[in-house]
């Protein structure tokens, strides 16, 4: 059952609907009708990460699929047009790079076209190009963050896309200009969130503060499977709640979510400052809202973070089955023996063609997870799934070397003079082309002028008969 | 001796970021106060048991929530040649047998 959060809002408060912690995941139109009757002066959410990996960002592909996008967008899109709150969403089509928020655009336009929507919407662009990394380097504009990363010209061109992560102020300049619909590259989770309270003038550190905690939506309640929160500043700091009434935040859940994916859960980098909550109060309101107080906003010189990856060799997979008993006793010497036997075999078979090359044996059900080497007292598992990684330079190469292992990977004993075993393959052919090898090749800042400064905006006003690119 | 599976209610690890993990590990408010403090459960636990530089690894106790955190540059970066672990998810499985003094 949903009811509205808090049944009155005075006038200073200021309200952040936050759906989801990521769009796509599946926002629930009844929790968002819940925080627009409850007085939500927004609608927030974030729409990307690195967490799945570099190739999203390599290739400007969107984890979620179309369908999951545009089912979310359509809820949120409805209700931003009945209610006439902004929707602001950051980081679109999981990379937030220019063909990433594109894919997203269309999205959007489809649903509009659709159901009959005119909103005005302002695309925020925040990809850069690799000649301004370079002029920006060589300024001695550009800084390692730890762990440090060696950056030169070269390790640019590697990179296929770089995106720099926005803060807010770009979200406040859309805003005041009228935007029904935000749709932003990539920016850090909390800027998305604060974007709107900052505007209003809410305190600063508290603005961040409650946007970090409701970055991952209903993560920070005790029933993460109900999505939505609601995020309310006020002049004593802010309120959390879940938008979902069964649903519950304690103090305990609230700051722990200050731990989640981060390194430190007491400063928080963001541009332009840190978030410092040392001095951070978490108490119950009533069975289900916390109150926070005490959050401090730190400035400092405006910096954006930059992400970047690229391309590496590409990989060729076999996976056997092994549920001998002798091997399984022995599965370290086995492995090394086949590793050893391996690479003669490619040498025989390639020599120098192979080129740089790399087999990795990967025994799941053993050690494949942590790659670690186990106690000697370990039980020996009843099967393991042993994975072959080919790495090589091109995808041809990569099959060629596990088609000069095949027999080997196949049949390998483990004493040699014992008959041959033949382990499990569950495929025909045996090869998997897994593709590429993509790899995050920044880990760096830099420094700006002024927070638009790496931001492009360009308006879509539906509304009128002519679209126009109108650049800001 | 005890292991870190006895004295602690809940061990995670995950990514921050491309280029860190992170380990929570949550005691109770009875456990924390006995070993917060304890020699094991410093930088060169993970030193040792991820091979990484131990001036680099972040201990951070947070008395409020009963809980120390662990923080380290990732060996190699999030999803190159040789990853096994994506999200890092699973890393912190392997300190769960890692003995301390009671």
């Amino acid at each position: 059952m949903v009811t509205n959060v808090t049944p009155k809002k005075s006038v200073d408060e200021v309200k952040v609907c936050v759906p989801a912690g990521m769009l796509g995941t599946g926002v629930r139109a009844e929790e968002v009708d819940a925080a627009l009757r409850a007085g939500a002066d927004v609608i927030a959410m974030d729409a990307g990460s690195t967490d799945s990996g570099p190739y999203y960002l390599a290739c400007g592909v969107s984890k979620s699929g179309k369908e999951a996008i545009k089912r979310d967008l359509t809820i949120l899109m409805l209700a931003q047009e009945r209610s006439g709150v902004p929707l602001v969403i950051g980081s679109c089509g999981t990379s937030g790079c220019d063909e990433a928020v594109n894919w997203t655009r269309d999205v959007v336009l489809e649903i509009a076209k659709e159901q009959g929507m005119a909103p005005r919407i302002a695309l925020l662009y925040s990809e850069q190009s690799r000649d301004l990394l370079k002029e920006k380097l060589g300024a001695g504009l550009v800084a390692p963050l730890a762990p440090a990363i060696e950056l030169d010209e070269q390790t640019i061109d590697a990179c296929d896309r770089i995106v720099a992560l926005m803060g807010p102020e770009p979200y406040i300049a859309a805003l005041e200009k009228g935007a029904d619909i935000i749709l932003g590259g990539r920016t850090t989770d909390t800027a998305v969130l604060a974007s709107y309270p900052l505007m209003k003038g809410a305190h600063v550190g508290s603005a961040w503060h409650a946007a970090k905690i409701a970055e991952c939506g209903g993560l920070c309640t005790n029933n993460p499977t109900l999505p939505g929160v609601m995020m309310t500043l006020h002049a004593e700091g802010f309120d959390i709640a879940p938008l979902t009434d069964s649903n519950t935040c304690t103090p305990q859940s609230v700051a722990a979510h200050m731990l989640y994916e981060n390194a430190d859960p007491i400063y928080l980098v963001e541009p332009g400052g840190v978030l410092d909550v040392s001095a951070a109060d978490y108490s119950s309101v009533d069975s289900r809202t916390v109150r926070v107080t005490g959050s401090q906003w730190l400035p400092r010189k405006y910096t954006m973070k930059l992400e970047g990856a690229g391309g590496g060799p590409f990989q060729t997979l076999m996976l056997v089955g092994i549920a001998a008993p002798e091997v399984l006793g022995s599965i370290d010497l086995f492995i090394a023996r086949l590793q050893s036997a391996l690479g003669d075999r490619v040498e025989s078979i390639m020599g120098a063609q192979a080129g740089e090359y790399n087999i990795s044996l990967r025994p799941y059900g053993w050690n494949a997870v942590s790659g670690r080497q186990m106690p000697e007292n370990a039980t020996p598992p009843h099967e393991i799934g042993l994975l072959f990684v080919a790495t090589a330079r091109t995808q041809e190469l990569a099959t060629k070397i596990a088609k000069a292992c095949n027999t080997y990977f196949f049949h390998f004993p483990l004493e040699l003079g014992q008959e041959l075993p033949s382990y499990a393959f569950p495929f025909s052919p045996a090869e998997i082309e897994r593709g590429q090898v993509f790899e995050f090749k920044l880990n760096h800042i830099v420094e700006v002028d002024s927070p638009e400064e790496l931001v492009r905006t360009i308006w879509l006003d539906l509304s009128k008969e002519e679209q126009s690119g109108d650049r800001v | 001796m005890v292991q870190i599976r006895d004295i602690c209610r809940y061990v995670r690890s995950k990514n921050a970021g491309p280029f860190w993990v992170t380990i929570d590990l949550f005691f109770t408010p009875e456990n924390y106060l006995k070993y917060r403090d304890n020699a094991v459960l410093s930088p060169q636990l993970i030193g040792n048991a991820y091979g990484v530089d131990v001036a680099l690894v972040k201990r951070i106790p947070v008395d409020s929530l009963c809980m120390i955190k662990l923080s380290y540059p990732r060996p190699t970066a999030q999803g190159g040649v040789l990853e096994r672990d994506m999200h890092s998810g699973q890393q912190y499985a392997q300190l769960l047998d890692v003995e301390l003094a009671q």
